[in-house]
């Protein structure tokens, strides 16, 4: 029975991610390099974000525990903030290197484009981001032990699964979206691709209701996919032409 | 004296060792070649992993290029080196942290300690636990100062077929005795019965095979998967043997040591660089395994109540100077080069994360701070186009991450996971 909610939760959240970095990643040494340096950047936001979490915690009264949670709050949402502005950091950091790779390239073009390291970097986000939340709770669910035996929900394995998923594909589509907004200069993208994070974050403070936060989480990575399709070239016609087939 | 266009051509151990006798054979040479740095590796920083290139991609880079070309070809194949090295590095470390989390013999302390790390740390007074630890990695440190000295002392005279011996016998050691030991308590862990003639047929089967790959030809993947395995065996000694604080200490003062002697002038790895390409040979000889084997052959003789694991002491000093290995990282025309003590260092270090406590976030930070570091390294090679220390920068990050996530981002993890918070 563990063993199968184990492989169960870990092909749920991982199971896509997986497939995205072996059909378009692992062929291409440059985009391997950018999803290790964008899961880097993402680990030094959560570095960060957790040493000033971990600084108001000692300094503040270990016994109230709505004074804990309440500083738990705000870390999860300094800990998103956190998140986008190194999301930003990265982009510049990418487009120097990008820079720097076409001025050394045989024609003057770069071999990876804007769009493609957006992608990657968002992926990069989205993995670290999936595995620091779920692989605790994977290795957990090895047993033995009982789930919710203090009174807990039945369903905590299923829900991690599902919203590591969820967070795993919502990073990837932000970074199309972000990087292609920081492209244009359109500051108006940055802000709703930070507000929808902030807003997931907080849908997320409603476990375990989860029907409050699972379905419109959900919802949200829904939009933002068909955003981020139209947002990096994709065009309805290219989608039909994609289902029948013509090139 | 096999005199080449670049040093990795034709080197093997044969011809590193051997002046002029053993000329490599001309078919197996492309292939050979990208084997040699993982064999290499084993020397002193021979960096590894070029055994990953493809022949096409050798063809192009073996082509006679002036030094404009050259820079770009090196910074246009920069990515894919890269990459040859993390699968490898990627490799020993999963094999090491597999290993840590299923067999516990790696993770229990014994009241066992090399010689190398002679004071014992008590884990009741934090300052004398401090303290003792310092002292145990001075001791570690000049001890290896001490050997390396002895080994550029030794390679500046020429003494080859000494060195070559040795080297046999110290791999010889490894791949039956260590792998012997793994064995044995990976059966234990899964309680598997095994017969003692089964077990001797497949540790010979795996030794033998194992000297011919590193020692002569073998196929390629082979020789590179016997060299990760070699490296994960070693790491897990280390692991194993080194006191908790001391582990973390020598680790810092190893990285320091190793840019130290990579780039000062005087520094004994680059006075052997140095005179290994003024031979015109490959910078590694075995020369790293020799002075393993004298401390070998000396600890034999002592008396010890204690069981057999007290070889192990003696094979620790081999390990050391794998370390050497790790020390540089070559641009080669063949491709990058890492130093097999580079493998089992970070291997360690990994390996250390993953042995405390269940946390695997402490593990999966210092597993891409390392692959990161290496990457950083990669590139500062690519611009200075010299031999560079490959421990200091990832050591760095991943000592940095180690600690910082083990005590700031796991309470929050656990505090976020316990209440199903996402961030």
């Amino acid at each position: 029975m563990t063993l199968a909610v184990f492989f169960g939760c870990a092909f749920i959240a991982f199971g896509p991610s997986f497939a995205l970095f072996v059909f378009t990643i692992a062929r291409e040494p440059l985009r391997v390099i950018i999803l290790i340096a964008g899961a880097f950047f993402w680990l030094l936001s959560l570095l960060l974000s957790s040493l000033v979490w971990f600084i108001a915690i000692k300094a503040s009264n270990s016994q109230d525990p709505s004074l804990q949670r309440g500083l738990l709050i705000f870390g999860v949402f300094f800990s998103v903030l956190l998140q986008e502005v190194f999301r930003f950091a990265y982009y510049r950091l990418l487009r120097k290197a990008n820079e720097g790779l076409a001025a050394i390239s045989d024609d003057d073009s770069s071999a990876i484009s804007v769009r493609q390291m957006a992608y990657v970097a968002g992926l990069g986000f989205g993995i670290m981001s999936g595995a620091f939340s779920m692989i605790n709770v994977l290795s957990d669910s090895l047993g033995p032990g009982t789930v919710g035996i203090f009174g807990d929900s039945q369903y905590y394995f299923i829900t991690a699964a599902l919203m590591t998923l969820a967070l795993t594909l919502l990073h990837t589509f932000w970074g199309v979206v972000f990087f292609e907004g920081c492209e244009k200069s359109r500051w108006w993208v940055i802000a709703a691709v930070v507000s929808l994070h902030l807003l997931v974050a907080g849908l997320s403070l409603l476990n375990p209701l989860y029907e409050g936060s699972l379905p419109p989480v959900y919802v949200i990575t829904l939009l933002m996919g068909v955003w981020a399709f139209f947002s990096s070239g994709g065009s309805l016609h290219s989608l039909s032409a994609l289902c029948t087939r013509k090139t | 004296m096999n005199t080449s266009d670049s040093e990795e051509d034709s080197y093997n151990e044969r011809s590193a060792l051997v002046q002029c006798e053993s000329p490599t054979i001309p078919s197996y040479h492309q292939d050979h070649d990208m084997s040699l740095p993982q064999e290499t590796d084993t020397k002193r920083g021979r960096p590894v992993s070029s055994g990953l290139d493809e022949p096409g991609l050798v063809e192009r880079e073996r082509a006679a290029t002036p030094d404009g070309e050259e820079e770009e070809l090196t910074l246009k194949y920069g990515a894919k080196h890269v990459i040859m090295l993390f699968i490898p590095v990627t490799l020993c470390m999963v094999v090491v942290v597999a290993t840590i989390k299923s067999v516990s013999f790696y993770t229990e302390k014994t009241s066992q300690q090399l010689i190398y790390t002679p004071f014992k740390e008590d884990p009741n007074s934090v300052g004398q636990r401090l303290l003792y630890s310092l002292l145990n990695t001075i001791v570690m440190i000049s001890v290896i100062v001490v050997m390396t000295i002895i080994l550029v002392v030794l390679y500046k005279y020429r003494c080859y077929k000494f060195i070559h011996g040795w080297l046999i016998l110290s791999s010889l050691m490894l791949l039956f005795w260590f792998s012997f030991m793994y064995l044995g308590e990976v059966f234990k862990t899964y309680n598997v019965a095994m017969d003692y003639p089964t077990l001797a047929m497949i540790i010979w089967n795996f030794g033998v095979v194992g000297m011919i790959c590193i020692h002569w030809k073998g196929p390629l993947r082979l020789q590179q998967a016997y060299l990760i395995v070699i490296s994960a065996l070693m790491a897990l000694i280390f692991i194993k043997y080194l006191p908790e604080w001391s582990a973390w200490v020598i680790l810092a003062a190893i990285s320091i040591y190793d840019l130290i002697a990579v780039l000062c002038p005087k520094g004994p790895l680059r006075m052997l660089v140095e005179t290994a390409q003024e031979r015109n040979e490959p910078i590694f000889p075995a020369l790293i395994y020799s002075s393993a084997m004298v401390w070998m052959v000396g600890m034999a003789d002592s008396n010890n109540p204690d069981s057999g694991e007290q070889h192990l002491f003696i094979l620790f000093f081999f390990i050391i100077y794998k370390h050497f290995s790790n020390i540089l990282v070559l641009f080669t025309k063949r491709g990058v080069k890492l130093g097999l003590g580079d493998f089992i260092f970070y291997s360690v270090l990994v390996g250390k994360a993953a042995a405390n406590g269940g946390d695997w976030n402490t593990t999966l930070a210092c597993f891409v701070a390392i692959l990161i570091g290496l990457c950083l390294t990669l590139l500062l090679l690519a611009i200075f186009k010299k031999a560079l220390p490959a421990l200091p920068i990832s050591i760095t990050f991943g000592l940095v991450f180690y600690f910082s996530t083990d005590n700031l981002v796991r309470p929050f993890m656990d505090s976020l996971a316990a209440h199903q918070y996402y961030i």
